[in-house]
């Protein structure tokens, strides 16, 4: 009963206050549960006594939503409970909302999930001004739907064609737009404001009720049956799909419970809405996306890879060596967290360069209003292009974002590390050249580390930060700090060539040759990918890097090799390539022509002679055949790397893999996708794949046996 | 000793435009087919009393044409009460499932003479608006992968490598060869749509555009270009990955038209003709039903065709004329490679690229208009093939008398 504290005022206003012991914020578990039922019972039992009802928080938040640690346990055989655990809380809540009295919620911090469902068991919503409020559903993007009555009542607040974008795209809105769009009704400045306002709200309205209550009612903008909706709902699943591939059931549960939720009424809608929502809660997708896009990345970002007994330290000026593509976009995101911000390259007018980009970006913030001119100009006083090393002097941390060329990298590296601050760290942005060598070129390697950036900068989320031999906690702390400072997710590794995400995805872009020099055709290699969940082809991402790359490492490979006095025989895959780029002149994207044409006036397409070369019109082509291999790789070679001590946790791996190289969210990550898979099954079909591609597939060891003992990967 | 069927007569309204300036739009559903049924009555002086049934195909069987029509149509055709009526729903093979159902009523022997066809008004009960699991519950259309029958059509014209200019080609094509037939009368089963003071409201297919050019049609918008792009393409993709990009080629040029019109086919016994004195002019020779991939959905009629032939004993060249429903030109123009048929012998009258495909109708109305030819040429066998939603393929034998 502690969760939820039960008030009445003198005019017979009860305020449920909720406030769960122990917790930071209010969620739906079983104190929630408890609580609210008893409140219930109370207030039905003493309902003449009662003028109305405001629901409102004592937390900073209004209340977070589900209980995840409590989800994500759930199993098949709990079907039957989970049901009824849904059944129940929508139950205490559709008891509130048919009192006969009326019932307000005071919004007073973020409703999200669960917090926004009692907000709309509520007859009136009215929540602070506070554009740091969020409230939304978005139980969509860990694999849920909203099973407290979300869809339900969204359905009938909004109709069909409004709502379904807030449940299928989880949008989360501030006071203001959620004002706009009708999912609140009032918006007040102070927190008295708002228990005054409730007050008047209930007395202005003594026997309020749902306007889904009311017998003239009808679900705005038609019913599915309906002219209204009789184009858009066949078309409906085949645009969501478009996106999903039909790797997200929480999607297709969705948009399935919503349009059926609007054909019968609120009681039978109810118990559809829970039976979807109970298939997912059981189901795989759900836990693969909650553990680790949830609890894996809560604990990265809560410094899981950070050494230990190291205090937090805050950046205050930074230094990026080069303004390109990666350096200006290094300088953007810095500058955008209040960092001073020094932008060198070797004359003015690249510097100044590289600024304009942040200029560009800016510029679209402010024509979508979301910042103004004052602060735009704000971020470009921060930036300071100049050509001069002196500029760099008391850097925290100096970034360089030069050429991927060992001599010129050494040379800004000798350059620019005088000039940092006492405490200073040196980082090197590469995608590909060992840290441990880099090094070599420092004054001091212990203060010397990797930071690998993602094109693009200011919307790709990873850094993949590369310990050297000689790095020392210290430098690692500071780098893992700058990198939560400006808004990323750090993941650490070891020194190899690739690192992690280099090396896995050039084992998925390969696989992709590969199977083009086998003769299967173009398109469903591409098709193949993105239907696994890729978010592109595998030969459009390497005509994205260029085929000139892929012939380098292999050039890399054999001086190794030969070194080693092994012979080096490229594989079908680098031959292909090799091919493309040496005897037909297609090295990519940037030249033109690669695996695609890019016309000028266009959409890019497959080179048609792909198909004349290498594809067999013959070969039968299994499409689950074509998304295992590209999954399975990129699976193996992570465990790879896990193996080798490249990877040093699970979360790392996961997270990595999927805000890294677009490996697909529903997996869970590159190891999570082994664990649900079976171990014992991965490893059987991964030796099927061995026997049928190549001995890149076969099970390493550390994978059999984790499978022997029966362990999963965590 | 199987009874056969026999098909004693065959009849059609004509087609009109499936909108409201269509000069059937303003005939009740119900009068259509009363029509036909009191045209066979008087003309063959015909004891109702001795029809079993009638079957009667209708794809969107609500509103006017709701609450079993052929039932209706008997007792407002003034039929006696013992004449039973059945309407029936197999996409667009409905008015070609009645005859067939029809000949297999007659030939189990436990029904000697059934009226068989069907009705649709496109304009007053659109296509589509019975909604439907497939495309309307959202369960079912994930579940099964819901597209739209042109994007399929476009499809198979992709698959098949089939370009524009080649659709265009084939749909100008019908409209020659319909134009041609219609002025030169061969339509014989034809019976005009008149008001009930006789006067006639609709004599002659009015959808045959006979101006049709080729470069007239090459400046059509592709139909399906746009919700293929939305999202219905993407459908495609689980099961066609190997194809790039689909390539929208079918336009109202070259698909069927929306129309409006009915069609009865009388099949009875040996004995009950001549019981009633009626001169058999066919017989249903082979009957055949199939169902292939439903997402391209419209592959069917092959698959049926090579059953029907195999039930029958014949080969493909034993046929003399075909009738492959044009609900699109790609799907015509794949049954002609499939089956290696010679064009020559594929709807040699048009089809409904010019004339119009009245769902429910259509396939009876296929019927007549092959057995008019085989009259006229004096030729032996003809089949009548539709492709179906779902992916489904049906086809009918016939052999002239």
């Amino acid at each position: 009963m502690s969760a939820i504290k039960f008030e009445k005022d003198a005019d017979n206003i009860v305020t449920l206050t909720m406030d769960m012991p122990g917790q930071s914020a209010n969620t739906m578990n079983d104190d929630y549960r408890e609580a609210m039922s008893a409140h219930v019972k109370t207030l039905q039992s003493d309902i003449d006594n009662v003028a109305g009802i405001i629901i409102t928080s004592a937390k900073k938040t209004f209340f977070a939503g589900g209980d995840l640690r409590e989800l994500i346990k759930v199993t098949e055989e709990d079907a039957a409970d989970i049901f009824a655990m849904t059944q129940g809380v929508k139950a205490d809540l559709r008891a509130l909302e048919t009192l006969g009295k009326p019932v307000v919620a005071a919004i007073n911090g973020a409703a999200l999930g669960g917090g926004y469902e009692i907000c709309l068991a509520c007859h009136y919503r009215i929540c602070l001004a506070n554009s740091d409020i969020k409230l939304g559903l978005p139980e969509s993007q860990l694999g849920l739907l909203p099973g407290g009555g979300g869809i339900v009542r969204m359905v009938r607040l909004l109709g069909l064609e409004k709502s379904l974008p807030f449940l299928l795209e989880a949008k989360q809105m501030n006071p203001q737009r959620a004002l706009d769009k009708g999912l609140i009704d009032e918006v007040v400045t102070t927190k008295e404001d708002m228990i005054t306002a409730a007050k008047a709200w209930i007395k202005a309205n003594p026997t309020s009720q749902q306007p889904w209550d009311r017998p003239d009612y009808e679900i705005p903008g038609g019913i599915p049956g309906s002219p209204q909706l009789a184009e858009l709902i066949p078309i409906a699943p085949a645009v969501m799909r478009q996106k999903t591939k039909g790797n997200y059931p929480a999607q297709d549960a969705i948009m399935s419970a919503a349009v059926e939720s609007a054909q019968v009424d609120f009681e039978s809608a109810s118990r559809i809405e829970a039976r979807y929502f109970t298939s997912l809660a059981t189901g795989q997708i759900a836990k693969n996306i909650i553990g680790t896009l949830w609890f894996q990345l809560n604990d990265i970002k809560a410094g899981s890879s950070r050494p230990d007994g190291i205090e937090r330290q805050t950046a205050k000026k930074v230094g990026v060596l080069g303004a390109g593509m990666m350096g200006s976009g290094i300088a953007y995101v810095t500058a955008m967290k209040n960092v001073e911000t020094v932008l060198k390259d070797v004359s003015i007018e690249q510097a100044e360069k590289g600024k304009s980009y942040s200029a560009k970006l800016l510029d679209k913030k402010v024509s979508r209003g979301q910042i103004d001119e004052k602060q735009k100009q704000a971020v470009l006083n921060r930036i300071l292009a100049t050509d001069k090393a002196e500029d760099l002097a008391e850097c925290d941390l100096i970034i360089e974002a030069v050429f991927e060329d060992r001599s010129l990298k050494a040379k800004v590296t000798q350059e620019a590390e005088p000039l940092l601050a006492k405490t200073g760290v040196f980082a090197s942005n590469t995608s590909t050249l060992p840290i441990t060598e880099l090094a070599e070129a420092s004054q001091d390697a212990s203060k010397f580390i990797g930071l690998h950036f993602f094109s693009p900068v200011d919307k790709m989320p990873l850094v993949e930060i590369i310990k050297g031999k000689e790095t020392s906690d210290e430098t690692l702390a500071k780098a893992f700090d700058y990198v939560l400072q400006i808004g990323k997710t750090p993941i650490v590794v070891n020194d190899s060539r690739g690192f992690y995400t280099s090396r896995v995805f050039g084992t998925s872009a390969m696989e992709g040759v590969a199977m083009l020099a086998e003769g299967i055709s173009p398109a469903s290699i591409e098709n193949g990918a993105m239907l696994a969940g890729m978010p592109v082809g595998p030969l459009a991402v390497l005509d994205e890097v260029s085929l000139s790359l892929v012939l380098k490492i292999e050039d890399q490979t054999r001086k190794d090799m030969e070194a080693a006095g092994k012979p080096h025989t490229p594989t079908p895959g680098q031959a292909l390539v090799r091919q493309m780029v040496e005897e037909f002149g297609r090295s990519g994207k940037a030249a033109g022509a690669g695996f695609y044409e890019y016309p000028k006036n266009g959409k890019k397409h497959l080179w048609s002679e792909l198909y004349q070369r290498y594809a067999k019109p013959a070969k039968e082509v299994d499409l689950q055949e074509i998304k295992d291999r590209i999954l399975f790789i990129q699976s193996i070679e992570t465990i790879r790397c896990y193996e080798e001590k490249v990877l040093e946790s699970v979360a790392d791996a996961n997270i990595g893999s999927i805000f890294g190289i677009g490996f697909p969210p529903w997996t869970g990550g590159t190891l999570q996708f082994v664990n649900q898979y079976g171990l014992d099954k991965f490893v059987a079909r991964a030796t099927e794949l061995a026997e049928k591609y190549g001995s890149h597939f076969a099970p390493p060891k550390l994978l059999l046996e984790k499978a022997k003992k029966g362990e999963i990967f965590e | 000793m199987v009874t056969e069927a026999y098909i004693y007569d065959a009849v059609r309204t004509p087609r009109g435009k499936g909108k409201q300036e269509g000069s059937l739009h303003e005939v009740r559903p119900i009068s259509l087919i009363t029509g036909l049924l009191e045209h066979l009555q008087q003309t063959h002086d015909l004891d109702t009393s001795r029809v079993n049934d009638i079957v009667l195909g209708c794809v969107s069987p609500l509103g006017d044409q709701g609450a079993d029509i052929a039932k209706t149509a008997a007792i407002a055709a003034g039929w006696d009460e013992t004449v039973c009526g059945v309407q029936l729903n197999r996409f667009c093979a409905s008015g070609l499932e009645a005859v067939n159902t029809a000949a297999m009523k007659v030939r189990s022997g436990w029904e000697s003479l059934v009226v068989a066809g069907g009705v649709e008004s496109m304009s007053r009960v659109p296509m589509g608006s019975d909604g439907g699991a497939w495309a309307m519950d959202p369960a079912t259309n994930i579940k099964t992968g819901f597209m739209p029958q042109g994007i399929g059509a476009d499809l198979i014209a992709t698959i098949e490598g089939f370009s524009r200019e080649d659709v265009d080609e084939f749909a100008f094509g019908s409209q020659q060869k319909a134009a041609h037939a219609a002025q030169s009368g061969y339509f014989k089963s034809i019976v005009p749509v008149t008001d009930q003071n006789g006067l006639t409201i609709l004599d002659h297919d009015e959808f045959i555009r006979p101006n049709t050019t080729v470069d007239g049609l090459a400046k059509l918008k592709p139909s399906f270009q746009l919700m293929g792009e939305f999202g219905f393409d993407s459908v495609a993709e689980h099961r066609y990955h190997y194809v790039e990009k689909i390539n929208h080629v079918h336009t109202p040029g070259n698909s069927s038209g929306i129309v409006d019109g009915s069609a009865a086919v009388l099949v009875g016994s040996e004995q009950a003709g001549k019981d009633l004195n009626l001169t058999p002019r066919a017989r249903i020779i082979a009957t055949a039903l199939t169902s292939t991939d439903p997402t391209i959905m419209l592959t069917g009629p092959a698959p049926a065709t090579r059953k029907a032939l195999d039930l029958a004993g014949l080969a493909v060249s034993d046929i003399d004329l075909f009738e492959v429903n044009e609900a699109f030109a790609s799907v015509v123009m794949r049954f002609q490679k499939e089956l290696n048929v010679p064009m020559e012998k594929i709807n040699v009258n048009g089809g409904s690229i010019a004339m119009g495909h009245p769902l429910g109708a259509t396939g009876a109305m296929l019927v007549g208009t092959v057995l008019d030819e085989l009259e006229r040429r004096g030729q032996r066998y003809g089949l009548c093939t539709l492709c179906v939603g779902g992916g489904m393929g049906i086809a009918t034998i016939i052999e002239r008398i």
